[in-house]
């Protein structure tokens, strides 16, 4: 009975495994594509798709016949052991020692090509992509038609540092009022403090469209809009009660005694934040920081609505949505600039996934 | 001054206490028009935000500290709550409470806020052909975006908790959580993308169609309103993530007397999971399905950066967007906003709920 049981749990197993290999495998293929495409050149990216740079089989040239000039090319004609009319010879005919043999271009002048089926890959990678797309450098291109252009690269290096500069900010200022606001519903005592309490964790999943329009038309009057400290204000009021809530979880939950020791030694509740309960949130703390960092990086509307048309100020997300709308065709720049968004969430959340995790884990309201 | 100073010392204290703090105070407001009009290089201004926001706000710390103790008593515990909740009160306040209330007071209104209308956006919203596709395409993604989420997320917390490679598996699964929607949709491009039939297919899922055979589709054009669900994959993928890292965390807290006394009994993996797991587990489903549902109805980015919205794609969050700064209608941009939040209303009562039932205040 239990080696029944035990067979059985293994089948399963394996079986479990497989899709779940297979799950994976379908996760990452969407990344993993683009990135490959990334580091193929231009015209490669444009004109075949990412998997030709794995090992294929695939038709080459091999010989190039000139139809002789008095052939009649409304019959039936020959070519290297294959028999077909001009219309079958455009769509391609096997020769019996299977090699394809194909008519290119029109009927009067067009080649023969016999063509044998050969394995290849597509590997010549380059970081050209990258360097276009980060600096704001000229560079050249071949389009479809053969034509080379020159064009501008985006500087997404500027982007790149708009972003950092939101998002500093934008973490440390909900981290910190979050920070005394949770200690103060957790510890301090005053009339109202569950009720208030309350309406802050009700106000979590308040849709930011609702906030938009009313901030928005006082930053117009503030001469706020497009500024930096517009988006830093708007991301740590948006942010906040998340911090609140989730920072009150933890500090709640310290133990009663540790703080009322420190309470009949004398010390104020400033003095209890600051030297007792700030030093023990360093792991809430950083979840929470991690978690507003990797919002604020990847937020696009909050940027769209607040920073806007202003070139100078934009962050990462818009341009990239930009590039997108604008120049959607340049899918060699959309494989870099995607990878260079991602990069650093990507390092913070391979660095922190433990924190992250646990972050995730205590803001989600549970029962 | 210094007689002040020699016959009660803690006035002079008090009085540089109170100088500092309005110094800080100096700093904060004037901190203000200098972050707005500067022109300095962006890195350097973050960094002065931050230390001046920092030194200010340690400077109010400490003075507010030593204020407080030069009070009485009753008094100074009536104000020590001051400091630590208004902060963060008047933000949320200002940024997420009040807006409420003006939003609300403003989809009351005409395009441009000038004359009262009652109801007439609301009408508005509910009767317009393109707000009623916009509410299809958004049940379309409560019911397959959201719904799939959690199945998925689900089905890959149970067999990652059997695995032994469990934890490379959840990582490769969660990573898409640390990616930008405006990124994702950058990804799923190359899935999706549509060439001439004549031309070689870089999009991954016409090269498949095509090599069985099949003729290439423009898929997140053409074949409404099927083509939403080629951008609610996008999503699923992006937050199944999330659905799986909770779920394989309340797995796990299923005792094992229970799966094992299970076994015993002879019951199959299967029924194993949908008698036991599933019921035990019930309350962190039903939080992880609340808050994929509300990540799903505010969805925005995805929909803006593929489709712009057309093709029929529209969402209530894009349709606001479009109502409000397209098409410049703030009253009803703004009813479209209540509407969206009063989708939410339901899962804010139960939050509540739960809340007051576990942590009394």
């Amino acid at each position: 009975m239990t080696q029944n049981a035990t067979t059985r749990v293994g089948r399963g197993g394996i079986l479990s495994s497989a899709v779940l290999l297979l799950l994976c495998a379908f996760w990452l293929l969407p990344t993993f594509g683009v990135l490959v495409s990334s580091f193929r050149a231009a015209d490669d990216v444009r004109s075949t798709g990412w998997w030709s740079v794995f090992p294929h089989r695939e038709w080459r040239l091999a010989e190039t016949i000139n139809p002789a000039l008095d052939l009649d090319r409304s019959g039936v004609m020959e070519f290297a052991g294959a028999r077909g009319t001009f219309e079958e010879l455009r769509a391609g005919i096997m020769a019996p020692d299977g090699r394809r043999v194909i008519w290119v271009g029109n009927r009067r002048l067009g080649t023969v090509q016999v063509q044998e089926r050969g394995w290849t890959s597509s590997n010549a990678f380059t970081l050209d992509n990258y360097e276009s797309v980060l600096t704001g450098k000229q560079y050249e291109v071949t389009n479809a038609q053969g034509v080379k252009q020159t064009l501008r690269g985006d500087d997404l290096l500027a982007a790149f540092l708009n972003s950092l500069a939101v998002t500093l900010p934008a973490v440390l200022l909900p981290l910190v009022v979050g920070a005394l606001a949770a200690y103060g519903f957790a510890w301090v005592r005053f009339p109202g403090r569950g009720l208030v309490f309350t309406i802050v964790v009700g106000l979590l999943v308040v849709p930011l469209q609702i906030s938009l329009v009313p901030v928005l038309s006082d930053y117009v009057r503030l001469g706020l809009n497009g500024t930096y400290l517009a988006v830093w204000l708007a991301h740590a009021g948006f942010g906040l009660p998340l911090a609140i809530y989730l920072l009150y979880n933890y500090i709640a939950a310290l133990p009663r005694e540790l703080l009322e020791a420190a309470t009949v030694d004398g010390a104020s509740h400033l003095q209890i934040f600051r030297l007792i309960v700030l030093p023990i949130c360093g792991p809430i703390l950083a979840s929470y920081a991690i978690f507003q960092f990797i919002w604020v990086w990847n937020d696009y509307l909050v940027a769209l609505i607040f920073i806007g048309s202003q070139p100078k100020v934009q962050v990462l997300t818009m341009r990239l949505a930009e590039i997108v709308g604008s120049r959607g065709n340049d899918w060699h720049l959309l494989t870099a600039g995607a990878f260079i968004s991602m990069v650093l969430p990507l390092a913070v959340f391979f660095g922190l996934q433990r924190y992250f995790v646990r972050g995730l884990t205590a803001g989600s309201i549970k029962s | 001054m210094s007689t002040y100073g020699r016959s009660s010392p803690s006035w002079l204290k008090l009085a540089l206490t109170l100088a500092s703090a309005l110094l800080a105070l100096l700093v904060l407001w004037q901190g203000f028009f200098f972050l707005r009009d500067t022109d300095l290089p962006r890195l350097l201004t973050a960094f002065i935000a931050i230390l001046g926001f920092g030194a200010a706000m340690s400077v109010l710390y400490v003075a507010t500290d030593v204020i407080l103790q030069q009070l009485p008593l009753e008094l100074s515990h009536r104000l020590q709550p001051l400091p630590f909740i208004v902060p963060g009160v008047v933000m949320v306040g200002y940024f997420v409470a009040l807006p409420m209330v003006r939003t609300l007071a403003a989809s009351l209104f005409n395009r441009d806020g000038t004359a009262f209308v009652g109801f007439a956006n609301y009408i508005q919203v509910f009767t317009e052909p393109f707000m009623l596709e916009t509410f299809r395409n958004n049940l379309l993604w409560l019911v397959f975006g959201a719904g799939l989420t959690v199945v998925f997320g689900l089905t890959i917390a149970a067999l990652a908790d059997r695995s032994r490679h469990e934890k490379i598996a959840k990582a490769i699964i969660f990573m898409p959580m640390a990616i930008s929607l405006v990124g994702a949709g950058v990804i799923w491009k190359f899935i999706y993308a549509f060439k001439d039939p004549s031309e070689p297919q870089i999009g991954l899922l016409n090269a498949i169609v095509v090599a069985f055979g099949g003729e290439p589709q423009a898929w997140i054009q053409l074949i409404q309103p099927w083509n939403n669900l080629f951008l609610i994959v996008i999503v699923i993928w992006l937050q199944t993530g999330y659905a799986m890292v909770l779920f394989s965390a309340a797995i796990k807290s299923v005792p094992n007397d229970l799966l094992e006394a299970a076994r015993i009994d002879g019951a199959g993996e299967i029924r194993i999971f949908f008698s036991i797991i599933i019921p035990y587990i019930r309350p962190t489903l039903i939080a992880v399905t609340a808050t994929v549902v509300i990540f799903t109805l505010k969805i925005f980015d995805i929909v803006l950066v593929m489709t712009g919205g057309q093709f029929g794609t529209d969402v209530i969050a894009t349709q606001f967007y479009n109502q409000y700064f397209v098409n410049r209608n703030a009253g009803l941009g703004s009813a479209i906003a209540i509407v969206l939040l009063a989708a939410v209303v339901p899962v804010i009562v139960y939050n509540l709920k739960n809340f007051n039932r576990n942590e009394p205040l």
